[in-house]
């Protein structure tokens, strides 16, 4: 299907059935954070993200969420990224909460420090976060992340997943999935893109350290992702939310595109939205009606080469994977099930 | 307090006396004792309010501490060896953010090949970093100077990390008086932290900064580095006030000014000199010493003013750059540029070697005689380099240099002559 420029697509406003455009439906105190007058806007307007950038969207909605769940008493300490560059180049500031860089790898040790410092002081009250992309949780940040979970720190750490080194140019993370292209895993050779049975799910490591909370969100389905934060900002001890968020620059997919291409990755059993409470898994959203693995696919160019009949065997394993994901996960409900 | 405790001991009861509040620690020989017994002390309630981190890492060490120092709360870590190469990237960003925490290094040679005793190859690699590096001499100056470190780290928003040799001071045993809680609360004031991660004032910290501001920052901590040059003394003065006893200050000398052979030394191996110096000098030598206690900032001008009358300067130093030669004789030949002296680079101890009066009697009467090189390996043989020169020579896979060489002096080559 040859796919519209932006300006072309259709926007519809109907009621999905998700909470999309359905929040004046809802009671007040469901409503999401973004519908209040009161919001904190923790993460302002003016900052450099790309258009279209899932990680801006995601860390808005998210740290707004953990700011109304802790009445705006919140510390923050981000991992080098995107996030940290498109926010805040010294003199201006995107963040109207108190933020700390200090380097890629060690976010959730600092926040650790934080909080620690705050126990000292007795500002029970004062809660902390560390946040970062896929490359500062999945690769580098991975020690010091372990090392949080296992004294089980008071801290929620947030992982803007958008499965590449974004901020350096594209290239490949232990987040990015089979056969996609970054600028280190090329679609040339004999297995274009990035190589498959690679790679590793924080999520799932995360659980392994029995800490209190885990859970995957996305930004397709933001309210989804505020009820996480908040019911993560409740608990505490270590917890870990990683948000799926795609972006468009890296993935070669339209800006306009984000929900939908978060949407599908979920819908298609690429990326399964699930929760964990002290070891065990608890939650899975469930899929009401399956895309096709090849429709989410088709709205990124990093998939592309798939797509050619020389490939046909790397859409075949691409398709296999979110199988497994639904039959390990159990992801499909009982109306998908019959539709089946 | 006179007491007859272990080294590690004595610096880990100085810290709990300047009130910590978050400690973090990751076992690395030889600076362990320092932080079990602190973490004795925080778990008995000795040192409280107190939150002591058992972290991941040395990298994960002092990124906590950047975090709690970064919301205003005393901070202290310590490592040794490897353990600062793994925390270097953390180093920089602690003193490039100015936050004032504390480390002690029990100074330890970094491998390949690994090898746990002292020199000062660690903290020698961290001489750029921006931070304050202080050596101390004995288990008394570590005392004292760790508790001048808060303060002056906590005065000029700059870490400080306190050297001390590793095992000859931190495993060895010596008597040491211990200052009373209400000296130490009377002489260090609470921390104040220049600016703090807190939701009542929110403010962004370690932002990017680009080429318009870069060389100005950093000139700033320069800046603050050559005001240390005054803070040291001024609060080693203060120290001595309350607590009666002289920990130093820039530097010392012992009878140096008008020799003319000066040796110019760090750290713990001025005992074991003092001794060799005062015998040498009974023979009718004029030879004296000069050690300093702080190593950066570099006090170029008192070293200047304690050398300028003498002819030949004998560095001896734990320490190595490659290539080079010796990393404080380098700087001592900056701060005498203009004086009319021979400076001699002697570079001993690596690893533990042992440092003895004879050996070292034996080089400074080489200097005497100026029989020393520009740059001197003190106690090296030569005989057993060469052997493995011609090895190398010999054949191309002639195997680790290490190993070849444990065959010649170690315990294998000493089995053979059974």
């Amino acid at each position: 299907m040859p796919y519209l420029p932006e300006s072309k697509q259709k926007v519809k406003f109907y009621q999905t059935g998700t909470f999309t455009v359905g929040n004046r439906l809802l009671e007040d105190d469901q409503r999401s954070v973004q519908a209040t007058i009161d919001r904190s806007n923790s993460l302002d307007s003016g900052h450099r993200a790309c258009q279209g950038c899932g990680e801006a969207l995601g860390a808005r909605f998210a740290i707004d969420a953990a700011m109304r769940a802790t009445n705006n008493q919140l510390i923050a300490a981000n991992a080098t990224g995107c996030l940290e560059v498109f926010t805040t180049p010294y003199p201006e500031t995107a963040w109207s909460i108190p933020w700390i860089h200090s380097l890629f790898g060690n976010a959730s040790a600092v926040a650790s420090g934080i909080a620690a410092a705050l126990k000292v002081k007795g500002r029970d009250e004062v809660r902390v976060i560390a946040q970062g992309g896929d490359g500062g949780t999945t690769d580098i940040g991975l020690g010091c992340l372990s090392g949080t979970f296992d004294r089980n720190d008071d801290v929620l750490y947030i992982c803007y997943n958008n499965q590449a080194y974004m901020n350096t140019g594209v290239q490949r993370s232990s987040a990015t999935p089979a056969a996609a292209r970054t600028a280190t895993t090329m679609p040339v050779g004999k297995q274009p893109g990035n190589a498959f049975n690679t790679g590793k799910s924080v999520p799932l490591i995360a659980i392994a350290h029995q800490i209190p909370y885990v859970a995957t969100a996305s930004v397709h389905d933001l309210h989804d992702l505020e009820l996480k934060v908040t019911k993560a900002m409740q608990i505490h001890g270590a917890r870990y939310i990683e948000i799926f968020v795609p972006c468009p620059l890296g993935w070669g997919s339209i800006p306009g595109d984000t929900i939908k291409v978060a949407r599908y990755a979920v819908e298609s059993g690429m990326y399964p939205l699930l929760e964990g409470e002290y070891g065990e898994i608890t939650a899975v959203t469930k899929i009401r009606k399956q895309v096709p693995v090849a429709e989410y696919l088709k709205l990124q160019k990093r998939f592309a080469h798939v797509f050619k009949p020389a490939n046909a065997h790397q859409l075949a394993e691409l398709e296999g994977i979110a199988a497994r994901n639904i039959k390990r996960f159990d992801l499909l409900s009982r109306e998908a099930n019959a539709n089946e | 307090m006179l007491k007859q405790i272990e080294g590690s001991q004595a610096v880990a009861e100085a810290v709990a006396l300047c009130r910590p509040e978050v400690i973090s620690a990751y076992p690395i020989t030889p600076q362990t004792h320092i932080v079990e017994d602190l973490g004795h002390m925080v778990k008995s309630g000795k040192i409280s309010p107190c939150e002591f981190l058992l972290v991941e890492s040395e990298f994960g060490a002092l990124s906590a501490c950047i975090g709690s120092s970064a919301a205003g709360a005393r901070s202290y870590t310590a490592t040794s060896s490897q353990g600062i190469l793994f925390m270097m990237e953390a180093v920089y960003n602690a003193s490039g953010m100015g936050l004032p925490i504390v480390m002690t290094v029990g100074n330890r040679a970094i491998g390949a090949p690994i090898n746990i005793w002292n020199d000062w190859s660690d903290s020698m690699s961290a001489r750029d970093a921006g931070w304050i590096q202080l050596f101390v001499e004995s288990n008394q100056q570590a005392v004292d100077v760790h508790i001048q470190a808060f303060k002056l780290a906590e005065e000029l928003s700059m870490p400080v990390m306190v050297c001390m040799d590793g095992f000859i001071l931190t495993h060895s045993y010596s008597q040491v008086d211990i200052p009373t809680q209400a000296d130490v609360d009377g002489f260090l004031p609470p921390f104040q932290p220049r600016q703090v991660l807190d939701p009542a004032a929110p403010l962004s910290m370690g932002a990017m900064v680009g080429p318009e501001a870069f060389t100005e920052v950093r000139y700033l901590a320069h800046h603050k580095q050559r005001e240390a040059l005054n803070l040291i003394p001024q609060q080693a003065a203060e120290f001595e006030r309350v607590m009666g006893r002289d920990s130093g200050g820039l530097l010392k000398e012992f009878e140096c000014a008008g020799q003319d052979t000066v040796v110019v030394t760090m750290g713990s191996v001025i005992g074991t000199m003092k001794e060799v110096l005062s015998d040498m000098r009974d023979q009718g030598h004029s030879i004296g010493a000069l050690t300093l206690r702080s190593f950066r900032p570099f006090p170029i001008e008192a070293v200047r003013e304690a050398l300028k009358d003498a002819k030949r300067v004998i560095v001896f130093e734990k320490s190595l750059a490659v290539g080079m030669g010796g990393i404080l004789a380098n700087d001592v030949r900056m701060a005498t540029r203009d004086l009319n002296l021979k400076v001699h680079s002697v570079i001993g101890g690596l690893g533990g070697r042992p440092i003895t009066r004879a050996n070292l009697r034996r080089m400074f009467e080489k200097g005497l005689n100026d029989q020393l090189h520009n740059i001197h390996f003190h106690d090296i043989r030569i005989d057993v380099v060469n052997r493995e020169l011609e090895r190398e020579k010999a054949q191309r896979d002639s195997g680790s240099i290490a190993e070849n060489i444990l065959h010649d002096v170690g315990v294998v080559a000493a089995a053979k002559t059974i």
